[in-house]
């Protein structure tokens, strides 16, 4: 099915966890093409993080609960399919890296996914070293996981997801325990992934600013439930009022723009980046 | 503020006595740190972690919230007033009897949030504490913390998030590589081509803004977006010569 252009298909999924009352996710139905950039965001709390859990197995292969309606992820049954099978397939970077560092150096830690795959020596070498390379992590090889500083700890966690060479890679909350710098590389290293091997990426983030400049589509969460699905340029437009009243952190640029023309200074569509809103702010301002 | 690894957590510790200095001293109160155990000096500091998971073990919200002020020795009817208020004021009232390992991760940084707040310690340190709150977590934190400075009470914060500190315009100090490199109000260091280039920092969007509008006369030091909207007001209605036109 690999050569199928829909990575992920999502019907009418539901999870509630075992010993809570009410589903974390209910009714998703969505899909996700091969090579897309997607932003999915929403509240503290809406089910975003148990949406991904579920596109790699770990629901229901690992949490307990009950699982409803659909979900395949790059031809697979996830439920069907043991969590090391999915994670050839869709590689996740947990929201805390602590989460998934183990090993006693940065390197076996980034070598631990390619040797359980069996490759030979070689590739494995290759793999870890682009891994490296493509996360700037080289410089960090030797130390232990629990030395590095949180941010150092992400691109680790990023690098040995990479080495994994997944077709999709799933980045929840990426950038929360990155400096600005950094969260910006590491922003622009999933979008080379994309542009240079094929690899879906997903982010889950409450800040928009960092990722509107890559993602083409958004995806909206809000107790449980999708509640906008589509171009982010096109809904933060249309959908404004929506997305900040659902405390979506929306780029600071956009808001300005929004309230100028809620009051009437100015009219036209909502800028996505600050390039955008210098060129139309200075068109108005006239020169 | 600063990069990754500058040094600004192992500052943070050395606040409430967690770390001793192996040269120099640390005063809390006029008071020399190395003299201090870390409990006498907690009373008095609060530090919230970076990772909330350091700090949770609880069964459920309301005994890991509690459990501090048992450990002060407070009477129960006290416990339970001051446990109830801690979590009105972070919104975490209908999870009091949720374990805290079943909350979402920006869920879990407000009960280590509250664990603390809860003894209504004199100086709170906060480790990136928007990490994981969408934008209306973020603004009750804001007042909550504009409550606690109008109260008397000093706050430290350790953030990455630049439109977090725009909007807070607190005083800055930047951290790279193990030191000081640079301090002083949050507009004018965070508009600072030199200053965020030394600390690894990115410019907020505003003052991204502003300086390509430099050209129109727009003052340098913009970086909260009420401000922006102002000046910014002013200068179409000047430009116009009239008066806004509905939507």
């Amino acid at each position: 099915m690999s050569g199928s252009s829909e990575i992920i298909r999502a019907e009418r999924l539901g999870f509630k966890y075992a010993g809570t009352d009410k589903p974390a996710i209910q009714n998703v139905s969505l899909s996700i093409g091969r090579g897309e950039f997607v932003l999915l965001t929403g509240p503290s709390g809406c089910g975003k993080s148990t949406l991904c859990r579920c596109l790699n197995g770990l629901i229901p292969n690992f949490y307990q609960g009950e699982i409803s309606g659909d979900i395949m992820v790059d031809g697979l049954s996830t439920s069907k399919q043991l969590t090391s099978e999915l994670s050839r397939h869709i590689g996740y970077v947990f929201q805390n890296p602590e989460n998934q560092l183990f090993a006693l150096t940065v390197e076996k830690d980034i070598a631990f996914g390619p040797e359980n795959l069996g490759l030979s020596r070689a590739e494995i070498r290759s793999r870890v070293d682009s891994a490296m390379h493509v996360t700037n992590t080289v410089g960090l090889k030797d130390l232990a996981p629990y030395e590095l500083s949180g941010g150092q700890q992400q691109r680790v966690a990023l690098a040995g997801v990479l080495a994994m060479q997944p077709s999709m890679i799933v980045l929840d909350e990426p950038t929360s325990f990155l400096d600005p710098k950094t969260a910006e590389e590491i922003m622009s290293a999933a979008e080379q992934l994309r542009q240079d091997q094929g690899i879906t990426i997903l982010v889950v983030e409450h800040r928009l600013d960092l990722v509107a400049r890559y993602a083409k589509r958004i995806i909206v969460m809000n107790k449980g439930e999708v509640v906008a699905d589509g171009g982010l340029e096109e809904t933060l437009d249309t959908q404004f009022e929506m997305l900040t009243g659902l405390g979506v952190g929306v780029p600071r640029v956009s808001l300005l723009w929004a309230m100028l023309r809620r009051d009437g200074f100015v009219t036209g569509r909502v800028p996505t980046h600050v390039e955008e809103a210098a060129d139309s702010l200075s068109k108005r301002l006239g020169n | 503020m600063g990069e990754n690894g500058a040094g600004k957590t192992t500052l943070a510790k050395h606040l409430n006595g967690l770390l001793k200095p192996s040269s120099g001293r640390v005063l809390v109160d006029g008071e020399d740190t190395r003299k201090k155990s870390v409990a006498q000096l907690a009373r008095k500091v609060g530090l919230v972690f970076q990772n909330p998971d350091h700090l949770l073990f609880s069964e459920s919200v309301r005994q890991e919230v509690a459990f501090a002020l048992k450990n002060f020795g407070y009477p129960a009817d006290v416990i339970e007033t001051q446990v109830k208020r801690t979590l009105e004021s972070l919104d975490l009232s209908e999870y009091a009897d949720t374990s805290p390992f079943l909350l979402s991760g920006g869920e879990r940084k407000r009960v280590a949030l509250a664990a603390v707040l809860a003894w209504e310690p004199d100086y709170l340190i906060l480790d990136e504490p928007t990490i994981g709150q969408d934008y209306q977590q973020k603004e009750r934190l804001r007042n909550f913390i504009l409550q606690l400075y109008s109260q008397g009470k000093a706050v430290v914060m350790i953030t990455h998030d630049v439109e977090f500190v725009a909007e807070c315009n607190p005083q800055v100090v930047l951290m790279s590589k193990g030191k000081v490199v640079g301090s002083g109000s949050a507009d004018r260091v965070l508009s600072s081509d030199q200053l965020v280039e030394k600390a690894s920092l990115v410019k907020p969007q505003m003052a991204k803004l502003f300086a390509r509008l430099k050209p129109q006369g727009f003052p340098g030091d913009v970086v909260d977006v009420h401000r922006a909207k102002m000046l910014l007001e002013a200068k179409l209605v000047e430009v116009k010569g009239s008066v806004p036109q509905s939507p």
